[in-house]
């Protein structure tokens, strides 16, 4: 069917334009998504990358970078990939083994329905509404609160005020991470055919033996995939912080939405832009080296 | 030394799965109890007065209604313009997978908070062109959903044999139209769903770019009533996650009731149709 010689004139009118188009077609058919990505993604990205190298004129300078690498907002990049970390790593051990017990339930089963939505729900919806969730479960009189003074005669840590700094995040956050490593991650526990259990069970291969020499090694790409991509939400995470933290600023995205919001600082708006391009080298920086991984382990998944 | 006989190694999985299920479920469910333990608090004992409270706030249910929009224009523009775009690119230009993946991936690079700072002035264009309207959001949203929506649908196009299908269905005279459509789009069934649901679930919890750009929706509201009255916001906010598990769930039941085209004889089948009509 491709025409590999273009054909010129002749009746075949649709089949004609096609092959006179050739790879420029090819390239043609992409337009409507490039528009788009480039007025909505990548201008945008411009504007921050550009800003944090000028100052209020328009002009070249590197002070806000300089002040952005100053201590107060160092710390607050060190306590942003700390929690990220941490978050990651709890929610996708504890996600990927979820979903190895889902992905054993019937795939149109009330159970996997169940679940999925859940997730779905967790995952992304997450923000505002799990910091109050959160709020009512330990806050300063949530039930889980009441629940231990009443029963145990035990008291919140300072009162009940660590879910509203940084101890409260992470508890938070891991409980928003495990539903999007479930989401992510699930396809690919499905990916794995009853097949090759029961190849390595007809050789004498044990249940060990098969995670370790087939599922693992198959699986393991997409687990440290999720695993940065989790990695990256935390980090990109900006509602639960938001509705939770009113006091200071500890992670860099409150530190941005201090530079928004204040107009104390109105004079520095190009300082947020910095702040903006720190918080993409460092993300971009764990994309980058997903993207290694994947060149160097997606052979074994063809 | 011999293993133990595989039915009985198959109940001990069975036992861990459904442990691990279980500790899940009670972990997970745990603060939504608490939310409505907490939301249902009186002066004295049990009260439904955060709840009714949420009928007869006008602003809480413009903002539902605003978000409920928001998440079907987004859908709608991410998947349209992803579907035929990936599997294009899978089809026809391999050499520029990555690439797109990479264009895709970029939101996960550049948080919505940072979004917001360079978008900010775009917006007071769209705004210009287009009024101030909260559904305008849509655009910047649609760039947020990306990420997701194209891992799912870049996972189910990987998944299936998409070069044997296509051709097959080319070879029997089937327009690009027909192959998206109605080869392609009933093999990705659950990608599409994944990827739906994974956008208005996204767009129905968005914040940041709505509170910092100044547009109402449900979680500005969420979080302005919070302020004034925990209670309400508490009511609100486990409404709000019923209300997204639910829209989840019966997306989940479409996705999967479409008539299955799986089977081996089925993609010539509709194939043919189109032949012959």
């Amino acid at each position: 069917m491709a025409a590999s010689n273009p054909v010129k004139g002749g009746r075949g009118g649709r089949r004609d334009r096609r092959a006179r188009l050739g790879p420029a077609g090819h390239y043609l058919a992409l337009a409507p998504f490039l528009v788009f990505v480039s007025v909505f993604l990548l201008y945008p990205t411009v504007v921050v990358v550009m800003g944090a190298f000028q100052d209020n004129g328009g002009h070249p300078t590197l002070s806000n970078l300089r002040a952005v690498t100053g201590s107060v907002y160092a710390d607050a990049f060190v306590r942003s990939i700390e929690l990220s970390a941490v978050t990651a790593l709890v929610g996708a051990v504890l996600g990927a083994l979820l979903s190895w017990a889902i992905a054993a339930a019937k795939p149109e089963g009330l159970v996997r329905r169940l679940v999925l939505a859940g997730c779905g729900v967790l995952a992304q919806f997450g923000g505002v509404t799990l910091a109050f969730a959160f709020i009512a479960t330990v806050g300063v009189t949530g039930l889980a609160t009441n629940l231990l003074r009443e029963l145990f005669a035990i008291e919140p840590p300072r009162g009940g005020a660590w879910l509203f700094d940084m101890p409260g995040l992470m508890v938070v956050y891991t409980y928003f991470q495990i539903p999007l490593m479930v989401l992510v991650f699930l396809p690919a526990v499905e990916g794995l055919r009853p097949q090759w259990h029961e190849a390595v069970q007809s050789l004498g291969g044990s249940t060990w033996r098969y995670w370790r020499h087939v599922g693992g090694p198959v699986l393991s790409p997409a687990f440290l995939g999720a695993t940065l991509l989790l990695f990256a939400n935390a980090f990109s995470a900006y509602g639960t912080a938001a509705a939770l933290v009113s006091q200071g600023s500890p992670i860099v995205p409150l530190q941005i939405r201090a530079f928004m919001t204040s107009e104390v600082i109105t004079g520095q708006q190009n300082l947020g832009k910095a702040l903006g391009l720190g918080m993409i080298v460092v993300v971009a920086l764990f994309m980058g080296l997903y993207a290694l991984l994947q060149r160097r382990t997606a052979r074994w998944l063809r | 030394m011999r293993r133990t006989a595989a039915p009985r190694r198959w109940t001990g999985h069975s036992a861990l799965r459904a442990l691990v299920l279980a500790a899940s479920a009670l972990y997970f469910l745990l603060p939504l109890m608490a939310m409505l333990e907490f939301s249902t608090r009186g002066t004295t004992g049990r009260s439904l007065e955060s709840w009714r409270a949420i009928g007869s706030t006008p602003a809480m249910l413009a903002g539902i209604r605003i978000s409920l929009t928001q998440a079907v224009l987004t859908t709608a523009l991410v998947l349209g313009l992803l579907v035929p775009t990936t599997a294009w690119v899978h089809l026809r230009v391999p050499q520029l997978r990555r690439a797109m993946e990479l264009v895709c991936l970029l939101p996960l690079t550049i948080p919505a908070i940072v979004v917001v700072v360079g978008i900010a002035d775009l917006y007071a264009w769209v705004t210009y062109l287009l009024g101030d309207s909260p559904l305008t959001l849509t655009f910047a949203y649609g760039v947020l959903a990306l990420p997701y929506a194209f891992r799912a649908i870049d996972n189910g196009l990987s998944a299936m044999d998409l070069r044997t299908l296509a051709e097959a269905a080319r070879s029997l005279g089937a327009s690009w139209t027909t192959v998206l459509l109605r080869v392609m789009v009933p093999n990705l069934r659950v990608a599409l769903v994944s990827a739906a649901s994974l956008t208005m679930a996204l767009v129905l919890g968005e914040f940041t770019l709505a509170s910092l750009l100044n547009f109402d929706n449900l979680q500005v509201e969420i979080n302005v009533i919070g302020k004034r009255d925990a209670g309400l916001s508490v009511a609100v906010a486990l409404a709000s996650m019923i209300f997204a598990f639910v829209v989840l769930f019966v997306l989940g039941f479409i996705g999967r009731r479409l008539p299955s085209t799986t089977s081996d004889d089925d993609v010539p089948a509709a194939v043919r149709e189109e032949i012959t009509s």
